[in-house]
Formats: C-alpha cells, structure tokens, sequence
C-alpha cells in the first residue's frame, strides 16, 4: 500500500505520527480480534455450530444434535471416489465410542481410558495428549468407554471415568482444573461428552448398574465449580418422589423401602439444548435395579424419561416417562433430537426420539407434550398408548421373549435427522428378543445391582444361548438372535420410509448430509455411505472391525472429510484428486 | 486339572431324560446336575464336606448364599473367590460352570444312588466306531471337519447340551453352524457350513472341507437350513451308550485351560 498517496500533503509530524500510531491499535485490535474469533470457540459460535460446518464444535454437531451437516463436496454422484487420507490408532483395545471435535483444522478426541488427543485433522499428525490419572478404585459399569468432549473458549472439557470433569487447554493439553464430581468406588462414573452451554459445563453421571443416584450438574467452566445439580431420582419432598411408592405392609415378595437412595437414574448420553427456551434436554437411564421391578413399587421417575432443565438453573420445566416401572432395562440412553417441523399444518418445536423401548416419540418440547408414539421395531411389553401418552404395558408370562430385547430397538448410538428429507434415521436392531427374570437383590455400595438374569432369545427350542453381546468377527448371533438396520421414518408419523437391512446388528451412530448422503457403520466393520432419500447403498468400505462410534464430517483447506472409528483405527476418508 | 478324570463319570439315569432341560433361568438339567455333583465331590469336598456343612455358618444344602443370590453371583463367588476367608478362587471352563451351579441349586433333592456313571473310555469307543462320529466332525487330528470341531466340546457346552444334542440334534445347532445351500450364478452348487455372514458375503466350509467366502450379490440362490444333518441316536443307542458317549464328550476339553 502506498501510503504516501492516502495521506495528506499538509499534515503535520505530530498528527501524522497519532494518526500512524491509531492505524496501529486499530490494526492490532482488528487482528487479535480476528484471531480470537478464530482460535477461540465461544458460545456464539456454539449456537451457529450447524451453520459453521467446516467445524465440529458439539458431540452431535450442534445443540439441535441432528448430526446433519451442510457440507456437500460429497454427494451421490462422486461419494464412489472416496479414498482413506489418514488413520490414527489407539493403543488401549476396546470399544472406542468417541467422536471427535474439529476446530480450524484440528481435531480433538478422547481415547482410552481417559485421553485427549490434539492433532491435525489434515494428516492425524499429533499435536499433544492428555493422559488423565484414573483412581485405582474406580468401578465403571458396562465397558471403559467414553464418547468425547465439549469445548469452550480455549478450553476442553472431559468427562471421566472416575467422576471426574477436568478442564484442558486447548493449545497445550495441560490441564486447568479437575473437578471430583462423585464418588467413583460408589459406581459412579463419566462417560458422555460434556455439554458447554453459555458460561457452563453440564454433565452427568452413570452407574444405574451400580445402584447410583443419577443426576444432572452443570459447572462453572472456567473454575469448576458446581452451579446446579439435578437429581433423576427426587429425594423425599421433591417433585415425583411419590412415585417411588412405598412397600406394602406384609409384601409377598422382597420390597426395598429406601428403592430411591439406589434408583439409577444414569446419563450416559449428551444433551441438547434449546437456546430460544433455555432448555436442556437429558435422557435419564433405567432404574435400579435394572429387572427385578417388583422391589421397586410406583413409576420410578424420572428414570427412563426425557427430562426439560432450564439451563441456568437446572429447575425441572417438564418430563415424559418412556417406559414407567421399567423391568427391561430400557433405558432413555438416546440423544434427543430437536427439529422445528411443520405437524398437521403448523410449525412445530419438536424433540424426535427413538427409545430402546422399540417406540419411536414426536413430543413438542416447549411442554413435553406426547404427539406421536409408534413401533419402529416389534414390540411386545406394551400395546399402544393412553391419551396421555402413557404406554399400556402388556408385559409377557414368565419364560416367554420379549420384544425388544435387552439392549433394546436402538440403544445409545447416534440418530440423525435431515431437514431435506424430513427423515429421522435410526440404527435399529431387529428380530431381537429377550427372556427376563427379575431376582431379589440388596443394594450393596460398588456391587452389582442388576437383580435379575436375562437371556437373548433364540427361535430353536431348546438351544443353547446366543453368545453374549460383545462378540469378535464371527457373526454367530446370526438371523436367530437379531439382525441389524437403518430405518428412516417420517419425523412427524414415524412412518418407516426406507429400510436398509444390515446382517448383524449395528452400535454404529448415522451422519446425514445436505448433499443427501448417510453415512454409518456397524459391526461387520462396514463404513458405508447410503442415499439418504431412497436408502440404496452408494459406497462402502470393508475396515475390518467393529464400528462403535458416530460418524462425523468437517472441512479443512476447502476439502470435506468423513471420519470414522472401526476397532482400534481411527479412519478418515475424503475425495480422490482428479 | 486335578478334577479331570471325574468327567468320565455320568449318571445313566440323567443321561435319558432329554425333556427336562434347563429351559428357563432357575431350572437345572439333571444332566448338568449330575455333572455338578461329581465336580463338587472332588473339588469341594475338602473344605465344604459331602452334605455341604463342613465350613462353619455355611450350610450350602439350604440354597441360601452369604454373598450370592443370582447364578451369575454364584459364578462370580467360585471364579473370583471371597478376599480374606477361605473361599478360594477356582478355574471352572463355562461347562463346569455350569454343573456345579445345578448342583448346588440341588443339593437337597439329588439321589446318588438312583443313577451309574457312564464310561469315558466305552464311549470312545462309540463315538469312533460304531457311532461314526468321525465322518463328519474331528477331534485333535482325527476324523473330518465338515461337521463342528468337538475338540473342546466338554469346555463349551453343558453335559445337558451335549446330551440333548445326541438325541435331538437341530435343537441344539448353533445358527451360525447352519447347512447352507448355495446356488451360483452360473448353475453351481455349493453344498457346506456356515462359519460366518455379513451383509455382503459369506464365509462356508463346503462338504469338500475347502474354506470357501461368496459375495451375496453372485449368488443366485442362498438358503440357511434349521435341520442339522446329524442323525439322532435316540433310537440306535441304549441309555447305558449314550451315558458313556456323553462321558466321553464332556472330556474333551480340548485346548481350553
């Protein structure tokens, strides 16, 4: 820039030198503040994270948590010419449910037990890890897992398995606080991606199977300490409390009168959130314990339930129960989907859920109010619904399967929803049938609180069990046991739309995009891309294990990625060069 | 093991009664009970004593445990043991497992002397011979591997398993060790077992014992069979030689620790 061509010809030396040293601070005003808009993720960018897709800045995406994603480099006419980039391995074996964050370029991701990776989303090339010391006396209930982490500002927050949050900086992977949030020999433990929402860190804890207290809380990000906590069991004097009902005087079967102090209650999943009600939205787990009801008289609020919290206060704005005096195991382990639709003519605030209980809800999530309830697999323990919304639960005689079996018609894995399409899509487990037995059992600290034995049922008379649910490459549940599927439904009926038939059952979480494209996995290690209007298979990818986590999508340099996580690999794809 | 050549050990009696199987939680073959309570005499004996008494305030014949109510606390209990008592831990393989668990749930109500054991070594005999076990399944380095392995068959699968398995054998076929019959797109014949299948492919062995994987898509037809290609010895052996073939069978630990 030719400056002396702007300045003008009769300025004197002391202005010129004012004038040169306001140019300066403007510059470097305009600049740091260029810089912080683009180092630093603050709420703003928080609530626009769908309209910012280059980045992945939630653990579903956005606070709508629709997993839907506007970029469309990828589309069905070339999704044929995608290529693996890079891969990242883990060195601790198990199921690796994270997904990761991406931001300007960098992707941060938890790995086991409780790491945090910084790297370049461009190569995988590491930046920095957090390895976070767990306690030796941690007990975690069904798997090491963790499924991510939230950011905010320069930092990033995770969840632990030991209960506890602790608060990273971004840059250097050191941590800035580490906030005990239970007593993890207790059974409690953290495994869901915290949410980050205006100057708050909200989480909560799992450990239903340990007999836990369930609840929600919500930390000061930046010093940790507690500002709310909600309870998903209320405690005596607190709204829902008397549907932990007390035991008869003589009962013919063994009755805990303290049910409460133990009632599970867990959130194993993230929230949403609604900014323009100041709404969180949970999904609490089963209660405690998990089959034997019987010792455990009244609905057991607000255990499988959607649960509405004001975000600033975590005061209890409405709930709707799924599955009231759960004996299934049917937890609400589920992110709620929110989508403003259009039902019966007029726009609709909507909160979309899939339950493991086989049903698949449309509530309007101002209120809670139940609008639509309908199978989206078999189901046999309830038969429809009251006016209310209230299932009929029409549970099945002793020895006998029930439908949907234990892990459910889905279970924690990742919907999504398209606003293209309208369709909700959800992986689905089909065919799938349980026999339970609920035994008395006493609620011991750190004990197992399951009370009860289950078994999948298989259609041969007499045959032995199918092995258990975490199973190697062979296949040796088979179409006796379950098979696999995603279903895309009409968001606002339920309606199934299109169906596309997996052999063995999926954990895999689906990502929808604006070019209309699902991507998902599943066990048979498969990383498939699917038309997300018709469900006609366009591209898949043999990986070689077990696809466990969500799918997420990002850009960098102008180049759309797709990423996925299958056994140990982290495995990123993005287009051939032409 | 030190309780090992108690596996050649079953009751004649148990091995017929192929109706009572354990068909709902809470219910226990007499098959596996009996398996059960011979583990238990050379396991558990020493410390427990025969009726079950023999360790003070524990009175195992009650069906009431101190730090077990469901099976799978039982289970924990014997393979994880009590810390600070005297309840060691031990290594059961699933089968034994399994036995000892219907016994101790039995204790009370199970008459020794109403049943024989059948003989290992007799039923290896059968199951080698005149059984002609060998033509379609292997065990070690013998016999063909169209059928399932048997190998490690009396570390996998209960004494009730096995022995329904011998009288009514579709009801105890894993699916995934299905017939398959597959036709190819160009006429060909594909006669074997499944060993595995995902939405696109499946993995046989054919009835040539050649390793065989197909894409779905190039195949005209696939068909899975409910009815396992093994004969019922229900008519062709008496009670005495199927208690003896089951004793041999629940021997076969195979590699199994």
């Amino acid at each position: 820039m030719n400056t002396k061509a702007t300045c003008p010809p009769k300025l004197g030396e002391r202005r010129r030198k004012a004038l040169a040293e306001r140019t300066w601070i403007v510059a470097a005003f305009v600049a740091l503040v260029s810089f912080t808009l683009h180092a630093q993720v603050g709420y703003d960018r928080l609530l626009n994270a769908a309209k910012e897709p280059r980045n992945w800045l939630t653990y579903s995406g956005g606070y709508f948590s629709n997993r839907y994603s506007l970029l469309t480099q990828i589309g069905p006419a070339n999704v044929k010419n995608l290529e693996l980039k890079w891969m990242y391995q883990a060195a601790v074996a198990g199921g690796w449910q994270t997904t990761p964050l991406v931001v300007d370029g960098v992707m941060y991701l938890t790995q086991r037990p409780n790491d945090v990776v910084a790297l370049d989303a461009k190569t995988g090339r590491v930046f920095w890890i957090y390895r976070h010391q767990l306690a030796p006396d941690q007990i975690v209930c069904c798997g090491a897992n963790n499924r991510g982490l939230a950011i905010l500002g320069d930092t990033l927050f995770m969840g632990t398995l030991d209960a506890h949050l602790v608060a990273i900086d971004a840059k250097t992977g050191r941590p800035l606080w580490d906030t005990q949030v239970a007593e993890s020999k207790s059974g409690y433990s953290l495994t869901l991606a915290p949410l980050a929402v205006k100057d708050k860190i909200i989480v909560g804890v799992g450990g239903g199977e340990y007999g836990i207290r369930g609840f929600v809380a919500a930390y000061n990000a930046r010093t940790g300490r507690e500002v709310w906590r909600f309870y998903t069991i209320p405690g005596p004097g607190e709204a829902g409390f008397d549907s932990w009902k007390p035991c008869p005087p003589a009962p013919e079967n063994f009755c805990d009168g303290d049910a409460w102090k133990h009632g599970g209650g867990s959130i194993w999943v993230t929230g949403s959130y609604d900014a323009d009600l100041n709404l969180t939205y949970w999904g609490v787990g089963n209660a405690g314990p998990d089959w034997n009801a019987d010792q455990r008289p009244g609905d057991n609020l607000y255990t499988d339930s959607v649960v509405a919290l004001d975000a600033d206060t975590g005061r209890l704005k409405w709930h709707y129960q799924f599955t009231p005096h759960d004996k299934y195991d049917y937890d609400s382990v589920q992110i709620p989907i929110l989508a403003d639709i259009t039902w019966r003519g007029a726009p609709l605030k909507a909160m979309l859920w899939a339950n493991r209980n086989g049903n698949f809800y449309v509530l309007e999530r101002e209120t809670g109010k139940f609008l639509v309830g309908r199978p989206f697999v078999k189901v046999n323990w309830s038969n429809g619904f009251d006016e209310r919304g209230r299932p009929i639960q029409t549970p099945q005689p002793p020895g006998q399967p029930t439908w949907p079996g234990n892990q459910g018609g889905t279970n924690w894995y990742s919907p999504s929803y398209s606003p293209r399409t309208g369709f909700f899509y959800v992986p689905a487990w089909e065919g799938y049938a349980t026999i339970f037995g609920g035994t008395p059992v006493e609620y011991q600290e750190g004990r197992n609180f399951g009370g009860g034995i289950n078994r999948p049922h298989v259609p041969v008379p007499g045959a032995p069990a199918v092995p258990g649910l975490r199973r190697g490459p062979i296949n040796n549940w088979t179409e006796a046991a379950a098979t696999g599927a995603v279903l895309a439904l009409d968001a606002t009926t339920g309606e199934l739309k299109w169906r596309f038939a997996m052999t063995d059952v999926t954990d895999s979480g689906i990502l929808t995009t604006a070019s209309d494209l699902l991507f998902t996995g599943g066990r048979e290690g498969y990383f498939q891309a699917i038309d997300a209007r018709t469900g006609t298979l366009l591209w898949k990818a043999s990986l070689g294990a077990q696809i466990v986590s969500g799918p997420m999508t990002y850009e960098v340099d102008g180049r759309q990625y797709v990423s996925t996580i299958a056994g140990l690999s982290l495995c990123v794809f993005s287009l051939r060069d032409q | 093991m030190a309780g090992r050549f108690f596996l050649a050990f079953i009751f004649i009696a148990l091995a017929v009664d192929v109706r009572a199987q354990q068909a709902h939680p809470g219910e226990y073959a007499p098959a596996d009970i009996g398996y059960g309570a011979r583990l238990y005499d050379a396991q558990c004996t020493t410390c427990h004593g025969a009726n079950g008494d023999g360790v003070g305030g524990v009175d195992l014949r009650s069906g009431k445990f101190r730090n077990a109510v469901t099976d799978q606390d039982l289970t924990r209990v014997i393979t994880g043991g009590i810390p600070g008592t005297g309840m060691q831990a031990f290594k059961f393989d699933a089968a034994e497992i399994t036995g000892i668990i219907a016994y101790l749930r039995n204790m009370n109500a199970f008459d020794r002397g109403s049943a024989k054991p059948g003989d290992s070594s007799r039923g290896r005999v059968l199951f080698e011979g005149r059984g002609g076990c060998l033509r379609c399944h292997r065990v070690g380095a013998s016999g063909s591997r169209v059928a399932p392995n048997l190998s490690d068959v009396g570390a996998v699968r209960s004494a009730a398993s096995i022995q329904r398995s011998l009288v009514e054998p579709s009801s105890q076929m894993m699916p995934i060790n299905r017939p398959v019959r597959i036709v190819m797109q160009d006429g060909r014949v594909i006669n074997g077992r499944r060993l595995n299948e995902d939405t696109y492919t499946v993995q046989v062995i054919d009835d040539q014992e050649r390793l065989v994987s197909l894409t779905k898509a190039d195949l005209r037809e696939y068909t899975i069979l409910t009815t396992s290609p093994m004969p019922s010895f229900r008519e062709t052996l008496r009670a005495e030689e199927l208690a003896d073939l089951l004793a041999y069978l629940l021997s076969l630990k195979g590699a199994t620790p």
